[in-house]
């Protein structure tokens, strides 16, 4: 053996977890709630999702050729493929296929590798993507459809959902419909206090899912299926979806108690709009959130409580992209207070 | 309008005088940064720099016409303390290059001129008339005033050797 | 801060919230029977195998040696002596490629061992517990001991210190959670009334009341068989341990068997404890009841590479190629070779290097137990660092400091609080140097000071060499004014003296 000029550190073992397996588990994790939304919204929803994750890879490619850094490892560790599936996930099923792209370009282009690249983002790039969207098309954001299973009569046929999709059909009439925090929002503006318009909804449960719509809204309970898995695969910790669900709970159950009429109760804050997809997907992106367990609760708690802020007193009906991109603005502030302590050190030698 | 015109007015005056007092009450003269600068440096009066002994490279630091790894046998501690004095980031990526040397005499050349030895800025060399010269390591910055001195080419700087205490690991990715 | 080992088992695991569960390829090497390695052609004994000075030689090339005789004596406070391994003839002393990553040479000496493996004469004390403590420290001082685990700082030092500060607790580190390692389960299982004895005579030498031996729970045998040596006595406490890596850190296994937790700017004896592992036990046990120095060792030869692995005694000075030749060669061409555990040991630059007293295993690992070797991607702030490292640092943020040349910054995030476990590496999804980062910009810094102290040292020399010029400028010049005031003096007497004359010479024709 000869002289090694630049030897091997230890350790000389790894645990064999990449960051493509990660992306892949997450996705794994997105798929059945994914699944039940294809189902439920037919072919619009299938086009909308490939035209959106399609966009963010090409975006993705030559994002990486343009910077030099190109290679297909770069590409399949997967973060571009998630992403996009992530911002397809908030979009109103029936969407144009130009929101996907347009989607796409914040998402990739202005909130990915404006800022360097993959880990080096500090806003979620997905929620850019979103809220850029919400902000630019109004409209169509909102356009939301009752559910139309797949081959179920009335619902849209691959030629029509084309057509829907690609060269700007409106949506039929029938089909559109309200999510449940529009549409309190929509009648609060006319006078009808939130109880009321729950109930003229005629919304079941709705975690079952049976109702309009994001793909990401519609399975809550698929989806936080695939966040309990995602805590089993030790993905996530257990600290940002706890933590924002209680941000979130804990003032709408307050609020519900003194005021039904005015707030909206836990119960359905926790199963409506982007909760759960929030709280196990979006939040604890591992990019744009802290790295120190205290920093999550604080990021977490965050999200919840400007989610239901949000929600209940902002002209929006959704507010969790607002709340996430908020909260990421303070992790590298919180990141720095809530360094943990280091062993050895402020506590007294002796104590057991 | 008047209201307007005065209040800003005032408000200009008084932050121009805050700022001119600021500029009075804090002001550092050249001469003081010139000789903190100094005292950093080794004071070998070397020359390697290319100015004229440690106080020309301060001057010259002070006026912005050096860089702060100016300083070849100060290396990086050097380096990142005159920054820090000057307020500036090093790029110390430049010394990452450049190895410690130190003198070597080679006893077959060597005439025991003393030529060398007067010329050392740190006494590094010993020796005595006819004698063969001797470097103590230690003490040689590498700054090569003796290669230049001697007459039959018996002085040379080679790289300090790498031991066992003074072996570190690489930078990562930089192999 | 409780004392984890304390609790019942079940608790352990979840209360123990850093480190990583590396696969732990202990067996089948660790069950099956300690081989001897035959004597070598040639060994090869470093003067410095220990933390501190290198040893003095105080014999010449040529001399006839018995096994166990002095070679190199302590040169300071903080040293240790070097022994000969077996019987033969001091062949050379002469440098040779010292057992580390960067392959450079390092002062040996060079044993040729006649195979008779004779022993010197040894009169071990028939009671040692009646010596006083301190003759214990003596007698495992002139025993060449130094800790086993890999550290090696010299044992006796650490019993002085110990006795010196009045520590409470004797820990006893049977940890070895590094994974293919199994010299000190194999020790334990083989030896364990060996290990008790030297546990219950370091506790004699500081003067501590009780042990808490720490053993992971992945070594059944060796916790059933040390419990058995430990019957009789109550002051040595086996405490089992969950199987967590980096439980074998001093630090770490202080934490969980006592609560206590070492200062980050102290030792271990200012939590009122003292660290010892079982080799080192083993080896005082072999200093004061046989009066043998350390002269060899278990070492566990593993790795995919290897023909048949297996735990080897082997004396110190062997050259790791002889071990390897032993158990079979090398069956495929390894990734690399290291010496220690897979996860802090170094590579080796040669395997023509000797063992030492530090070490405990030789490894050829092969490309697939290494993991492939990935190009670092970016750092998706996933901080799996965070959660594994067990100094509760933050790897990922003092890498970016590093990365960015600013060393200073990591320093400030604990830098020097990290032990250099590997396992912020070890998780890294995207295959960040971490623990070779930290290492690097350790390096950077102490090199850093020394260059700082050596400008200051130049300095000192410029200032003198200065002054010096001056005075003797200063003396020149007086001299020279002396030497011109004198002249001078003497051409006025001169004239005054020729004055004198002609006034004389006046007033004689004055007066004539």
């Amino acid at each position: 053996m000869s002289t090694l000029p630049h030897p091997n550190h230890a350790p000389h073992a790894h645990s064999g977890v990449k960051v493509s397996r990660i992306m892949a588990t997450v996705m794994l994790a997105l798929t059945p709630a994914t699944l039940f939304g294809f189902t439920l919204f037919g072919w619009p929803s299938i086009l909308l999702w490939l035209v959106t994750v399609g966009a963010c890879l090409v975006l993705e490619v030559a994002c990486l050729r343009l910077a030099g850094r190109g290679g297909p490892k770069t590409l399949w560790d997967g973060s571009a493929l998630l992403a996009g599936w992530l911002l397809a996930m908030t979009l109103p099923p029936f969407a144009p296929w130009w929101i996907g792209v347009l989607g796409a370009v914040a998402t990739i282009v202005v909130a990915k590798h404006a800022y360097g690249g993959l880990g080096q983002n500090p806003f979620n790039p997905a929620m850019v993507g979103r809220v850029a969207l919400l902000i630019s098309f109004p409209l169509p954001m909102t356009t939301w459809v009752q559910p139309a299973p797949l081959f179920a009569a009335g619902s849209p046929s691959l030629i029509d959902s084309l057509h829907i999709i690609f060269s700007g059909t409106a949506v039929p009439d029938a089909l559109t419909s309200a999510t449940l925090l529009g549409h309190v929002k929509t009648e609060a503006t006319r006078g009808v206090d939130a109880l009321h318009a729950v109930m003229s909804l005629g919304a079941d449960g709705s975690g079952l899912g049976w109702h309009a719509g994001s793909l990401g809204e519609t399975g809550s309970l698929l989806v936080l299926a695939g966040g309990l898995f995602l805590l089993a695969r030790r993905i996530i910790t257990w600290h940002i979806p706890t933590s924002l669900l209680a941000g979130l709970a804990l003032p709408a159950a307050i609020g519900h108690a003194v005021a039904p009429e005015l707030y909206l109760s836990a119960g359905a804050h926790l199963t409506a709009g982007a909760a759960m997809l929030g709280a196990f997907f979006i939040a604890t992106d591992l990019v744009t959130s802290p790295a120190t367990s205290a920093g999550r609760l604080i990021f977490g708690f965050g999200c919840g409580l400007l989610t239901w802020v949000i929600r209940t007193f902002a002209g929006f009906p959704e507010g969790l992209a607002f709340a996430v991109l908020l909260m990421n603005a303070g992790v590298p502030l919180i990141d720095r207070y809530t360094r943990p302590r280091i062993y050895g050190h402020g506590q007294p030698a002796k104590a057991g | 309008m008047l209201a307007a015109v005065t209040s800003l007015t005032v408000l200009g005056a008084a932050l121009g005088l805050g700022l001119g007092i600021a500029a009075r009450r804090f002001h550092v003269e050249p001469e003081e940064i010139v000789a903190e600068l100094e005292a950093l440096l080794p004071g070998s009066q070397c020359g390697q720099c290319g100015f004229p002994g440690c106080a020309g490279a301060a001057q010259a630091l002070a006026d912005g016409k050096a860089p702060v790894t100016l300083c070849p046998p100060g290396g990086k501690s050097v380096a990142q303390a005159l920054a820090e004095k000057l307020g500036v980031s090093a790029d110390l990526s430049a010394l990452g290059e450049s190895v410690p040397m130190f003198a070597t005499v080679r006893e077959e050349l060597c005439i025991g001129c003393t030529k060398c030895f007067k010329a050392c800025p740190t006494d590094a060399i010993h020796g005595a008339v006819k004698q063969i010269h001797a470097v103590l390591k230690e003490a040689c910055t590498g700054c090569a005033k003796c290669v230049d001195s001697c007459p039959t080419e018996a002085v040379g700087l080679v790289p300090v050797p790498a031991t066992l205490t003074t072996w570190t690991w690489h930078k990562p990715g930089h192999a | 801060m409780l004392a984890v080992a304390t609790l019942p088992a079940w608790l352990q695991r979840s209360l123990i919230r850093w480190g990583v569960h590396p696969d732990d390829h202990k067996r089948p090497v660790a069950d099956l029977p300690v081989e001897r390695l035959p004597l070598p052609a040639r060994l090869f004994l470093p003067l410095q195998q220990h933390v501190g000075a290198p040893a003095r030689p105080v014999v010449k090339i040529g001399d006839p040696v018995l096994k166990g005789q002095l070679l190199a004596e302590s040169a300071a406070n903080i040293s240790a002596p070097v022994h000969a391994s077996t019987s033969g003839r001091i062949v050379d002393i002469t440098t040779y490629p010292a057992p580390h990553p960067s392959g450079l040479e390092q002062p040996v000496m060079v044993l040729e061992p006649d195979g008779e493996d004779r022993w010197i004469d040894t009169s071990p004390p028939t009671d040692p517990f009646s010596l006083p403590p301190a003759e214990i420290g003596r007698i495992v001082s002139a025993a060449g001991v130094v800790g086993m685990g890999g550290a090696t700082f010299p044992s006796a030092v650490k019993l002085a210190l110990g006795l010196r500060v009045q520590v409470e607790i004797l820990i006893v580190n049977g940890g070895e959670c590094e994974p293919y390692l199994s010299c000190d389960d194999r020790l334990m299982r083989d030896d364990a009334e060996g290990v008790v004895d030297g546990i219950r005579l370091a506790l004699h030498a500081i003067g501590a009341q009780e042990a808490r031996v720490g053993i992971e729970n992945n070594k059944p045998e060796a916790i059933a068989a040390m419990q058995q040596a430990a019957a009789p006595f109550p002051e040595v406490r086996i405490m089992p341990v969950p199987a967590q890596y980096p439980m074998g850190s001093d630090k770490q296994l202080i934490q969980v068997l006592t609560g206590r937790e070492v200062p980050f700017d102290g030792r271990a004896a200012d939590a009122g404890v003292l660290v010892h592992n079982v080799g080192t036990c083993h080896a005082i046990h072999q200093a004061v009841r046989l009066g043998r120095p350390l002269v060899e060792r278990l070492v566990t030869v593993s790795g995919g590479a290897v023909e048949r692995p297996r735990n080897l005694v082997a004396p110190i000075g062997a050259t790791a190629q002889d071990l390897f030749d032993y158990c079979g060669g090398l069956a495929s061409a390894p990734a690399r070779v290291i010496m220690g555990g897979p996860m802090m040991g170094n590579p080796l630059a040669t395997t023509a290097s000797p063992v030492i007293k530090g070490t405990s295993g030789l490894l050829a690992l092969t490309q697939e137990e290494v993991g492939e070797d990935d190009r670092a991607g970016p750092c998706i702030r996933c901080a799996s660092c965070v959660s594994a490292c067990p100094m509760n640092l933050l790897p990922l943020e003092m890498a970016a400091h590093i990365r960015s040349d600013d060393p200073d910054g990591a320093f400030h995030l604990g830098l020097n609080d990290c032990i250099g476990c590997g396992c912020c590496s070890y998780v890294c999804p995207s295959a960040i140097p971490l623990s070779h980062y930290f290492s690097y910009a350790k390096g950077a810094l102490a090199a850093n000071e020394r260059s700082k102290l050596k400008s200051e040292s130049i300095k000192k020399l410029t200032a003198a060499r200065l002054e010096r010029q001056e005075r003797e400028a200063r003396e020149k010049a007086e001299a020279a004014a002396r030497r011109k005031a004198e002249r001078e003096a003497a051409k006025a007497r001169a004239a005054a003296q020729a004055n004198a004359v002609t006034t004389k010479a006046a007033t004689v024709d004055a007066n004539a």
